[in-house]
């Protein structure tokens, strides 16, 4: 979004680079979690393969690649 | 926060109507994931393990260890559509705020159903047509790796293809009839779409003796999952923000 800074008026400039940091760490999270079900195989969980294994059928149905 | 102070709602106002309606969706494809998914999963996990016992020392698949037990894992169908609908809301939401200057309508329910339609075609249905989804007992191991790769690499380009389409949409005029602004829209999506499929590696591996109607059934239940998702986020999010502008507008009235 690198037209963010001139195409709007904006009332408050360090609420703007707040809200990008916002949005950047929403991004991150919310990443972290669909890759949580979708790929982890323990490594971000730390809970074994049992995270992995617990959510197996969902990750075939939503058509992520398993096994 | 303030409410009414502007006229776009703050983020986090929109990021938790987007999680909500991720939510709410996602358990909605998982019950249809349930009903029309699940016993096409059982069929496929009952041939994975009559092989499996056909040849012991082949062994190693993740069910043999049953770290979670059957109905446990029918149960966490729910747990990740649920969670993963979330995430995927909670992007839509973000995508929404992000996109909301190059909008052209100011319509908040529009522009949520047009970006979970975007996400539906572009990061489900063209990876989907290239890298349908499997059942157990279909996929080698050994190329777990590089299908995650491709795949993951195939929903990006998915996405890009999508923004080609919008892309030749609007290099039409507006003053253009409709039919030549969707003829350079369709042209976009499909070039990015015709060479990701051809530059991609296919991948063909399913046992020649699985069933071929078992395939398309669960072929059909999991595309089923992600247009009931997806078509869930859209509408429940685009509800959600008409609800809360018909707020933010009753409080905005001098009344107050």
């Amino acid at each position: 979004m690198s037209s963010s800074t001139s195409s709007q008026p904006l009332v408050n400039p360090a609420g703007t680079t707040r809200l990008l940091w916002t949005v950047l760490a929403t991004v991150v999270a919310l990443t972290l979690l669909a890759y949580l079900v979708a790929f982890d195989q323990g490594a971000v969980s730390r809970s074994g393969m049992y995270l992995h294994e617990l959510m197996h059928d969902g990750r075939h149905l939503l058509g992520v690649p398993c096994h | 926060m303030p409410l009414n102070t502007t006229t776009a709602p703050p983020f986090l106002t929109v990021l938790v109507r987007g999680l909500l309606a991720g939510l709410i969706a996602g358990l909605l494809a998982g019950t249809f994931a349930y009903v029309a998914g699940e016993p096409h999963v059982e069929a496929a996990i009952a041939i994975e393990e009559a092989a499996s016992h056909a040849e012991p020392a082949s062994g190693g698949h993740q069910h043999d260890e049953a770290l979670v037990t059957r109905s446990g894992q029918r149960g966490g169908l729910f747990l990740a559509t649920g969670l993963f609908g979330a995430a995927m809301g909670g992007l839509l939401a973000t995508a929404y705020v992000l996109l909301a200057r190059r909008r052209r309508t100011d319509d908040d329910g529009r522009s949520g159903l047009l970006l979970a339609g975007a996400a539906l075609l572009g990061a489900v249905i063209v990876p989907f047509l290239k890298y349908p989804a499997n059942p157990p007992a279909v996929g080698d191991p050994a190329t777990i790796d590089q299908r995650t790769v491709t795949y993951l690499l195939m929903v990006v380009l998915g996405l890009v293809a999508v923004w080609a389409g919008s892309l030749g949409y609007r290099s039409v005029g507006a003053q253009a009839p409709l039919w030549q602004r969707v003829a350079a829209a369709v042209g976009g999506f499909l070039l990015v779409t015709v060479v990701s499929y051809v530059v991609l590696p296919s991948f063909q591996e399913v046992p020649t003796d699985f069933p071929a109607t078992l395939l398309w059934n669960f072929r059909l239940a999991s595309l089923g999952t992600q247009v009931v998702l997806w078509t869930g986020i859209g509408l429940l999010f685009a509800a959600l923000m008409h609800h809360d502008r018909r707020r933010r507008a009753a409080a905005a009235l001098p009344s107050t």
